[in-house]
């Protein structure tokens, strides 16, 4: 079953595409030709499907058009049976038939659908490489903000808004959030797309193969800037991404809970900034849709829930757990303006957040 | 000739080919025929997706129904024995229209009216005490805004209620069209949809009293 | 409080768009083109004619003639959204801005994908299903023929509310199907998302009740001798898709009241906040839209097998196995809705189940195509508009179920979601599949609706107008989304895409060319109504029982109700040597006509404008009128008569006559 994979195959296959519907030939079609092993093992999907279904649609094409034209009334010559509407020998060809290539496609469906989970860990660079021992995963975490990406690198403490870069060869371990409204994040020569969702954390393996600058969007419409809402992503050799970080570092400012506040706010066409300095909670702040320190943390609202709520007498919570009329008014925390400045230093204050929603519950959150 | 084997007649000589006799072409209205076929299955069949409705309900609630938001839980609100009362108010009005319904069978005007009044009384008590309860839990902050579980309990038991009071109206209405015109044949049509309609408000609550209330309080 | 705001809500003068030159334009054509339709209908004193004789009228042919007419103009609406997006696309993938901003292109997008669906597809349907069934199945009316004159207005009701919401206030931008949090009130505060939500339950309730009546018709008025086994499958096509209907629309009241609670009460059923869950919407919302992809097809399949059986000369191959896969494919359409969302980060079993569930669907349809195809082997293939359509169909609907199965592979779909390819893909199923087929069955049975046949030259023209339209219009489509280009995009960077673009532009205007033949067809068939006059009731050497009647049918359809004893009933009395009843003819009860369907109609429009603009005292009072008008509406007991045998004699004598005389 893993014929898919090979590269051979695929080339050949593309061709039959490619010949088949002659003028996407001269295009860059990304999602075919792309440069990251997940979206080469997509494409190979995609390829073989068509394949097998084109066994079965072509035929049917040309019967169709042959019988039209065989069976035209003014063709007195062909046989004409006006009450033969019956064969049990050929109803079992047409229902089997189908039944067949769907079973075989059913099989790979499965199979290769389990193997591409995007929640899955990679266990290969590529086709020809295992992942080397002792390498470890890059770690991203996504933000969709109205209408921009925020990318983290927890592993670097730094942080960019609409840059996405990662060396080649290396796994990368995007953990995905989103502010406001559904997204969904995609870097078609990187690997398929996942849904970016408010208070839930989606998750996604991938690995990029070939250097270059690739593209990236929200592939889920979300409101008025949705058409700007694109971020270029450099798969670098791991030199030059060592030196995009330091770069980073470097020119940088400061991402706060403060900052965050600001940027989160509908803007369109922002331009890449860089942060050399991040908030190590301010992820799991986003996560929990409290950012805003006087909000109360999702992860805190889940706990006192899963115990039995915390009673009649909690009227102050309902304000707390405010959170999507956010924009309706100005900033109305006290003390945030001040307590916020340092970013690291809202954490303690917090001691809920980070703790109680882990990646996986989201994950479930979102499976039922 | 190749018909089908299902093709009884082949000779065309004397093969009916329409009915002689009939004037009847639509279903609705049919004189002289109270149990009208077809108003009865397109009766049930709104009942069906009526059904549908409270299933979509009911399966928000499943979902939402343990999402607080840090706020009162079912223990903290629910008061059992006042939701056992109505229930019973609500089932007494099922058994008290059924009798409605007796009367009707033996074309008694009068007994059928008054066991239709004693129905509309039962249906108002439960109303009534739904809509004490819901006073109860504004007054404690308890309203459909406070957490996803309360906004699907209100919506719920609400739209539980909305039907509830609907059919009440449809009681009065059809009330006075029995008081107008007698139990003629149209009005027993009605009549009986009404009852349809009646019973399964009550299967649908008990619906609501298992899981909503009763598995509510026991988590 | 505010006075004006009491009595106006929150309508205030900023809600006319009188600074939108285009807005401003459209608007003057309606203006004009409405006022000299009513001016027409004024001055040649036709209000009476159409109040007593459409607008009141409980006929079941005449409902679905108006469900058409509906359909085709808010076709032009529907299309011109088209025309304004590839338009704006193209433009804007050449470099520059285009000449709408997102504020425009949002709702145009999604006014685009609501009107299709709501008010073009789903009126065809049932327009065809009300016109045919009750004479295929032999029966004089539907069951519930003024629940049948409600719905209709109902369904119309809902598209007055969008046409309005082009005009006073906005509408939604959020897609045709108003994903939450996006949909909700603190993202979305504007008139738009409640035009979108009351449109969708004013005319929800009219489909709810459409099915359930025809549902009824078709389980219980079948004519004597016409057995499940013997029904033609266009009404079996007809039974599940209502059966469909009824079992899905209550899923979207449900859910659209849910948003709406959300957005007037303030409950937390889909906010990020307090404990709500949007996903519980997607699931919702996608658990009565993919069932409705199947509603709207499985008519068109229908009609494609009535069609391709009468015009090969020929019983329909495998009627047995047609009538299993279309009720295997309804039972499935309910299991597989998972796969409009693969992208969410459920597991990867429950993703390999939904795309597997999805991949089963495709073995029945499989059978149908098989079937047509045999259906014409050793068939004598007349190639009359209705089979071109069809023919079209086969070819161009495989390519869309490959498409279509190749989304429902989850690694696939992970890089095609939410793509032009998508795009493309839907396009190609529901105007290579439904288009196609309510185009065909329109031309098929427009001659026992009017007594004329279309013209078939200009029925030519719109089919190759819309099948080189298509092909043009959405082949590039599927390119760019293996490009990489999403859907719902007013701008773009990268002007490699420009050509795309401007082919798939040029494609709409070969499908604006189909749109335009077609009117051209109605117009030229009823100037040259004569030449196409079909006296003989049956045009098309047909099979089934609506060609047995006079075209157009009486009111009562059928002097003496039929009775049935072969699959295709009207081709097994013709070959039987069957005579036509001439005498003998006794009254027939029908049902009499009644306004109160328009005006319950006309006040849910008052009400869902006052619901939509917070307008509270109108609420009230059209709330109290509506209820009102219902309840008055029971009291009137007196809602049928007879048609006296003079009459019934009278008509069928004519009809005797004209068959003489067509005989020539």
């Amino acid at each position: 079953m893993r014929a898919y994979d090979a590269t051979g195959h695929r080339r050949l296959l593309t061709a039959a595409l490619v010949l088949l519907i002659p003028f996407l030939g001269g295009c860059d079609m990304v999602v075919m030709q792309p440069s990251g092993d997940i979206a080469v093992q997509q494409a190979n999907l995609i390829l073989i499907s068509t394949i097998l279904m084109l066994l079965i649609i072509v035929p049917v094409m040309a019967l169709t058009i042959y019988f039209a034209w065989k069976y035209r009334a003014s063709n007195k010559g062909a046989d004409y049976a006006p009450d033969w509407d019956h064969s049990a020998r050929l109803e079992i060809v047409i229902w089997s038939a189908p039944l067949a290539i769907i079973i075989v496609l059913g099989t790979i469906t499965w199979i290769s659908t389990h193997k591409l989970d995007p929640y899955r860990p990679l266990d290969r660079i590529d086709a020809a490489r295992s992942i080397p021992a002792g390498i470890k995963p890059l770690t991203v975490e996504v933000v969709a903000l109205d209408w921009k990406w925020l990318f983290i690198y927890p592993d670097y403490g730094v942080a960019t808004i609409n840059e996405l870069a990662a060396p080649v060869d290396v796994p990368i371990s995007f953990k995905i959030t989103a502010s406001s409204v559904m997204n969904s994040f995609y870097v078609p020569a990187l690997a398929g797309q996942v849904y970016a969702m408010t208070g839930m954390e989606t998750k996604l393996h991938a690995v990029i193969n070939r250097e270059g600058e690739y593209e990236g969007f929200s592939a889920n419409y979300s409101g008025h800037g949705f058409s700007h809402m694109r971020f270029a992503f450099h798969g670098l050799s791991q030199e030059k991404f060592d030196g995009w970080v330091a770069k980073v570092r470097a020119e940088g400012a400061t991402l706060g809970r403060r900052e965050y506040l600001e940027i989160e706010r509908p803007s369109q066409r922002d331009p890449v900034r860089h942060f050399g300095s991040v908030d190590a909670q301010l992820y799991t702040a986003i996560l929990n849709m409290c950012v805003d320190p006087a909000k109360m943390c999702m992860g805190e609202m889940m706990h006192i829930d899963m115990k039995g709520g915390a009673g009649v007498e909690s009227h102050g919570n309902k304000e707390r757990l405010e959170y999507d009329n956010r924009y309706q008014g100005p900033l109305t925390v006290p003390g945030m303006l001040h307590g916020a400045g340092a970013g690291a230093k809202a954490g303690p204050k917090d001691p809920h957040a980070g703790h109680e929603m882990h990646g996986d519950d989201a994950h479930s959150h979102g499976a039922h | 000739m190749a018909h089908t084997a299902s093709t009884l007649e082949v000779d065309s000589t004397d093969v009916k080919f329409y009915v002689e006799d009939d004037g009847h072409g639509h279903g609705e209205g049919e004189h002289g025929h109270a149990s009208d076929g077809g108003t009865m299955l397109g009766f049930w069949i709104y009942l069906m997706s009526d059904c549908l409705i409270f299933a979509c309900l009911f399966a928000t609630h499943a979902v939402l129904g343990r999402n607080y938001a840090a706020g009162p839980s079912p223990a903290d609100l629910f008061d059992l024995k006042l939701i056992l009362v109505s229930t019973f108010m609500l089932l007494l009005s099922s058994i008290t229209y059924g009798f409605a319904m007796l009367e009707m069978d033996k074309d008694r005007v009068k007994p059928t009216l008054v066991w239709l009044a004693v129905t509309f009384f039962f249906g108002g008590c439960f109303l009534g005490l739904e809509l004490y309860e819901f006073s109860h839990l504004f007054h404690e902050g308890a309203t459909p805004q406070r957490s996803a579980f309360l906004s699907s309990f209100f919506t719920l038991v609400g739209t539980h209620g909305l039907h509830v009071t609907f059919g009440m109206i449809w009681m009065i209405v059809l009330g006075v069209q029995v008081w107008q015109r007698g139990l003629i044949p149209d009005n027993k049509r009605r009549l009986m949809c009404l009852s349809m309609f009646w019973h399964f408000l009550d299967v649908v609550w008990i619906g609501v009293f298992s899981f909503v209330y009763l598995m509510g309080v026991l988590q | 409080m505010d006075f004006t705001q009491l009595i106006f809500g929150r309508l205030t003068l900023d809600a006319f768009p009188v600074h939108e030159p285009i807005l401003v334009a459209t608007f003057l054509v309606v203006l004009l083109g409405g006022g000299a339709v009513l001016g027409a209908v004024t001055y040649y004193k036709l209000w009476g004619y159409l109040w007593r004789e459409w607008f009141t009228s409980i006929d079941h042919k005449k409902i679905g003639v108006m469900y058409i007419v509906l359909a085709i103009i808010m076709l032009l609406r529907g299309f011109a959204d088209a025309l304004m997006m590839r338009l704006q696309q193209a433009m804007a993938s050449g470099g520059g801005e285009g000449y709408l901003n997102s504020h425009h292109y949002d709702q145009i997008f999604t006014a685009h994908g609501v009107i299709m669906i709501f008010f073009v597809a789903m009126p065809l349907v049932t327009g065809l299903i009300n016109l045919v069934v009750p004479l295929q199945i032999g029966a004089r009316d539907v069951a519930f023929p003024f629940l049948n004159n409600f719905s209709f207005w109902m369904t119309a009701a809902g598209a007055v509310l969008v046409m309005i919401s082009l005009f006073v206030g906005e509408f939604a931008q959020t897609g045709w199907l108003a994903y939450p949090p996006l949909s909700g009130v603190d993202y979305s505060p504007g008139v738009g998302v409640d035009y979108y939500i009351w449109a969708l339950q004013v005319a929800g309730v009219g489909t709810l009740l459409s099915g359930i009546n025809l549902v009824v018709t078709i389980v219980k008025m079948r004519c004597p001798g016409m057995t499940l086994m013997k029904m033609p499958v266009f009404v079996w096509t007809a039974l599940c898709t209502n059966i469909l209907i009824v079992a899905i629309f209550p899923v979207l009241t449900a859910t659209l009241a849910l948003l709406s609670l959300d957005r007037y009460v303030g409950t937390n059923f889909f906010t990020n906040d307090l404990g709500g869950n949007p996903m519980m919407y997607v699931n919702l919302i996608w658990i009565w839209g993919h069932p409705e992809v199947y509603v709207l097809i499985l008519p068109a399949f229908g009609v494609f097998s009535e069609v391709v059986s009468t015009f090969s000369g020929k019983r329909l191959f495998g009627y047995t196995s047609m009538v299993y896969a279309t009720l295997v494919i309804t039972i499935l359409s309910y299991i597989v809705w998972l796969h409009h969302f693969f992208t969410m980060g459920a597991g990867a079993s429950v993703n390999s189940f939904f795309g597997i569930t999805t991949m089963i669907i495709s073995i029945p349809t499989g059978a149908k195509l098989f079937n047509w195809l045999f259906t014409m082997y050793r068939g004598r293939i007349r190639f009359d508009v209705p089979m071109l359509w069809t023919v079209g169909f086969m070819i161009t609907f495989v390519i869309g179920g490959m498409t279509g199965v190749l989304l429902a592979v989850p690694p696939a779909d992970f890089v095609l979601h939410n793509s032009l390819f998508l795009v493309a893909h839907f396009h190609n199923v529901i105007i290579g599949g439904v288009v196609f087929g309510m185009f065909a069955g329109i031309y098929y049975w427009f001659p026992k609706a009017f007594g004329f046949r279309l013209d078939p030259f200009w029925g030519k023209v719109s089919f190759w107008g819309w099948l080189i339209g298509f092909y043009l219009a959405f082949m590039p489509l599927y390119a760019l989304g293996l490009m990489g280009v999403t859907r719902r995009l007013s701008q773009f960077e990268d002007t490699s895409l420009y050509w795309y673009f401007v082919v798939a532009g040029i494609g709409s205007l070969f499908v604006l060319g189909g749109i335009l033949a077609f009117i051209m067809q109605v117009y030229v068939s009823i100037r040259d109504r004569e030449r196409l006059r079909d006296t003989t009731g049956d045009p098309w050497d047909g099979r089934t029982l609506e060609w047995s009647t006079s075209s157009p049918p009486p009111v009562y359809n059928f002097a003496f109700t039929p009775m049935v004893h072969d699959l295709d009933a009207w081709w097994d009395m013709k070959s039987r040597g069957y005579k036509r009843p001439l005498e003998g003819f006794q009254p027939i009860h029908m049902p009499k006509n009644t306004g109160t369907g328009i005006i319950l109609a006309g006040l849910s429009v008052v009400l869902a404008f006052a619901l939509i603009w917070h307008i509270w005292w109108l609420v009230i009072v059209s709330a109290v009128a509506t209820a009102a008008v219902a309840i008055w509406h029971t009291f009137d007991y007196n809602r049928d008569f007879y048609i006296p045998a003079d009459e019934v004699t009278q008509a069928e004598d004519e009809r005797t006559r004209s068959l003489a005389g067509g005989s020539v």
